[in-house]
């Protein structure tokens, strides 16, 4: 990869800093690195690990325990779909297959051209509207399988 | 600012008032804040209503607040004017310039936004809406009402007077005792007397404990813990507050979903207010009583919900139950002993040492108190958030409340605590709600999800759903819950393909048993708790399924099977042409008489039974079977 994740910008190691003489920092500073990057990169593992003193395979354990963290580089536009109970039974599995059908890309991964990436979520609370999903953390509502090519054309058509 | 005393507390409590009851101005306009609404372009309502404000006028007249959620999220986006109760649905940014035009500043309320009932031409008075009527607001008292991120409304309500009032006039078991009075039981799920656990924690003699807000709110398809933090979050701040000054607590934790980004941006917001007003952190009101709170976030895993688990994920570990005793009261958070308390039980904490014990128990059955938040969902017309008192019957809430199943379609099931719990059926509508009634008839209370399903579900395809949901989420850590819910996935599955058998009944409740009595935390335990409940409810569907090899609802594709009626097909080609296996041609037939063309016929075999071909045909010549 040709990206410089290292070294860690500043506000990042502050934070780490602030947290590390607190009992159960990890998963905090785990969410920081999300936020910062969209993922968990290796080569910032390593970082954290060497900063918190917490051994690699530990790290490695946690992140994988948790659905919510990342090892992948997510696509530039992030669309998850809910499958919450209502959602499921409003018919989000047609929203999931149609977004593949329209972008070659299932849950969990990322199209070819690093355009998008699709996840099913659970409930996020605005289950009167359902079936839902939401582009880079904006909610639709409402949905059909014939409303989500109109709703994904301006994401796919901007350079 | 300066910090509050008890005395200058009850100033500002009495100075604030009448604003925060909307009593101040002439007119108030309530935009909902709350996820549905937030998300669905309220905000962007809001912020035009305050600028139409400024722009005409109106300023000094009015007051604008974003509140939490309404409750009848269905309509959303919703606004309310008040005094005159204008309840404005499904408002547009666009609408903003004429609700202040109109309604605020010409005093005309707008016809074409206001909610009627169905079947009615007029709108009425808020409280007399069916979806409210039979509601009561205790634990959502602020919530849909105030500005949760005005720490002042909040005061306005008596926000902050029930711990002022703990510290300076009760100890910590007079705390517990007023909790008894209430006979408020955990709302998490289990419903354990939040006084009894209190009391056990207060026993232990250590020089620190930990008072822990479970907002993990796992259950997909529930969303009341996080209404209640994103309508009022200091609630649940004093709550935790009063329950730490009760079992001797100086330190408090709330673990929430990463998923809220919503409600922990209130709670923040909460907390620095709170420092600021010295109502949070050290000499809280000047009484010499400390007490903090950290947030920490959850990051996406179900188990993490149950408190043993939640304890070891706020120790930045994988969150796996530990065998339970030794209980968190005696060894919780990095050994020291720690209470963990659900979202709605705080948030009715500070009602309760306010109002008293007894009051609180005035509504509910005799030995579950109080009121219950719902998140009514699914196949309901009335999508929303609901808080009921205890023993309000499952009709009440579906019928009276929710409106019935949406589109007028036949009511089938109702589905209350979430993948522990159980399907319901039309038999149980009229019980009682309330701790033990939805166990003694093979569910449970749960969180407070409650999923309304039609006569288009079907029960195995939902089943399967929580069955998915329940594997998805084991931690794997002991056997039975590990393998057991993968066996029970794989016969549920065996089923809605057609392979079922008689014996996978006998079979289902051979593993369930196992996995209630052997794993090691109630998720195991309670993962098999759907299968079960159709078994007992649903039992002729589900032999429908394995004998029969049919889905009446028509959910389980490989049940399904699709053929040309050819005395309805004029051979029109459209079938073909949008099915994607192309398994539909003409057939050699002749053309009927009176028909131009030959009908077509679809071949079995190669059928991905994905419906296209019965929507697009318009002669009704395709039949699903
Ligand atoms: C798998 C599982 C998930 C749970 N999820 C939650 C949850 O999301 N929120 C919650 O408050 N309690 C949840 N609980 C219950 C907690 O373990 C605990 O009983 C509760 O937080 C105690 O608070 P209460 O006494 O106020 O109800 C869950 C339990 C299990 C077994
Ligand atoms: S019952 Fe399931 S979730 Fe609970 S500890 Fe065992 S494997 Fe983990
Ligand atoms: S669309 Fe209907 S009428 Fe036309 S060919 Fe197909 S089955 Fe026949
Ligand atoms: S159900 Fe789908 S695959 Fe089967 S015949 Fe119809 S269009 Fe073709
Ligand atoms: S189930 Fe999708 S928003 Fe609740
Ligand atoms: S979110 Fe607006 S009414 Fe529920």
């Amino acid at each position: 990869m040709s990206e410089n994740l290292l070294p860690l910008p500043g506000d990042l190691v502050a934070f780490i800093t602030e947290w590390k003489p607190k009992p159960g920092n990890l998963v905090m500073v785990l969410h920081r690195v999300q936020e910062t990057y969209g993922y968990i990169p290796h080569e910032v593992v390593v970082e954290v690990s060497r900063l918190l003193e917490i051994p690699l395979a530990k790290i490695y354990g946690v992140v994988t325990f948790y659905h919510f963290f990342s090892l992948k580089k997510p696509g530039k536009h992030k669309i998850a779909v809910c499958m919450g109970t209502a959602c499921y039974l409003k018919g989000g599995q047609a929203l999931l297959d149609e977004i593949a059908s329209i972008l070659q890309c299932r849950a969990g991964e990322v199209s070819e051209d690093g355009k998008f990436s699709v996840d099913s979520v659970r409930c996020i609370g605005c289950c009167g509207l359902a079936p839902v999903l939401t582009i880079d953390g904006k909610v639709y509502g409402d949905l059909t399988p014939a409303k989500i090519a109109g709703l994904i054309a301006p994401f796919q058509n901007e350079s | 600012m300066k910090k509050l005393t008890q005395e200058t507390l009850k100033q500002l409590a009495d100075e604030k008032r009448a604003d925060a009851n909307h009593q101040a101005l002439p007119k108030y306009v309530l935009v909902c804040g709350g996820t549905g609404c937030h998300a669905n372009t309220g905000k962007e309502i809001y912020d035009e209503l305050q600028k139409e404000v400024e722009k005409q006028g109106a300023a000094g007249k009015v007051k604008v607040i974003m509140t939490g959620c309404f409750g009848f999220c269905e309509q959303g986006p919703i606004v309310k004017v008040l005094p005159h109760e204008a309840f404005y649905v499904h408002v547009k940014v666009s609408d903003a310039a004429e609700i202040i035009r109109e309604d605020i500043v010409g005093g005309r309320v707008i016809e074409r936004l206001l909610y009627k009932e169905p079947g009615q031409a007029v709108a009425g008075k808020i409280d007399d809406m069916k979806f409210y009527k039979k509601q009561r607001r205790v634990v959502l008292r602020n919530c849909g009402f105030i500005a949760p991120e005005d720490i002042a409304e909040y005061i306005g309500r008596d926000g902050y007077a029930a711990i002022a009032k703990v510290i300076a006039t009760m100890k910590p078991d007079d705390v517990i005792e007023e909790m008894k009075k209430s006979g408020l039981r955990g709302r998490g799920g289990a419903g354990f007397p939040t006084w009894m656990k209190w009391n056990f924690c207060k026993m232990q003699i250590a020089d620190q404990k930990y008072m822990v807000c479970n907002a993990d709110e796992g259950d997909p398809g529930a969303y009341m813990d996080r209404s209640t933090i994103e309508g009022d979050p200091h609630a649940v701040l004093e709550g935790l507050m009063i329950a730490g000054f009760a079992i001797g607590a100086n330190k408090g934790f709330i673990y929430i979903r990463a998923e809220y980004p919503l409600a922990i941006e209130r709670l923040e917001i909460a907390m620095q207010q709170a420092r600021e007003y010295g109502v949070l952190g050290d000499d809280i009101l000047g009484t010499g009583f400390n007490f903090d709170i950290e947030i920490r976030l959850g990051a996406g895993a179900f188990v993490c919900g149950e408190e043993t688990a939640l304890l070891a994920s706020i120790e930045g570990e994988r969150g796996m139950p530990r065998p339970r005793p030794p209980f968190p009261a005696i060894k919780g958070l990095w050994g020291k002993p720690t209470c963990v308390n659900n979202v709605e039980s705080l948030a009715s904490i500070p009602y309760i040492l306010l109002n008293g014990g007894e009051e609180f128990a005035k509504v509910g059955t005799e030995k579950s108190k109080g009121t219950k938040v719902f998140a009514l969902t699914g196949k309901i017309a009335n999508s929303g958030l609901v808080e009921v008192p205890m023993g309000t019957t499952l009709r009440e809430i579906i019928f009276d409340i929710g409106g019935g199943c949406k589109h007028g379609k036949k009511f089938k099931a109702v589905q209350t605590g979430g993948p522990s719990g159980g399907v319901l059926t039309e038999a149980h509508l009229d019980t009682p709600i309330d701790y033990d009634n939805l166990i003694a008839v093979g569910s449970m209370m749960g969180s407070g999800g409650m999923i309304v399903m039609d006569e288009d579900d079907c029960i195995v395809d939902i089943v399967r759903f929580y069955l998915d949901f329940s594997v998805d989420e084991s931690c794997g850590k002991c056997a039975p819950c590990r393998i057991g819910g993968r066996k029970l996935l794989n016969i549920l599955n065996k089923i809605a393909e057609g392979k079922g058998e008689d014996a996978d009944v006998e079979q289902i409740k051979t593993i369930a048993d196992a996995m209630r009595k052997a794993s090691l935390c109630a998720l195991g335990q309670t993962t098999p708790n759907p299968a079960l409940s159709i078994i007992r409810y649903f039992n002729d569907e589900l032999l429908v399924h394995i004998r029969d090899k049919k889905c009446p609802a028509g959910k389980c594709k490989k049940l399904l099977s699709f053929a040309i009626d050819k005395t309805k097909c004029i051979g029109c080609g459209l079938c073909a042409k949008k099915c994607p296996a192309g398994c539909i041609a003409p057939s050699s037939e002749p053309p009927a008489e009176g028909k131009k063309r030959s009908p077509y016929v679809i071949s079995a075999s190669d059928c991905l039974k994905c419906g296209e071909c019965f929507s697009a045909c318009k002669f009704k010549a395709v039949v699903k079977g």
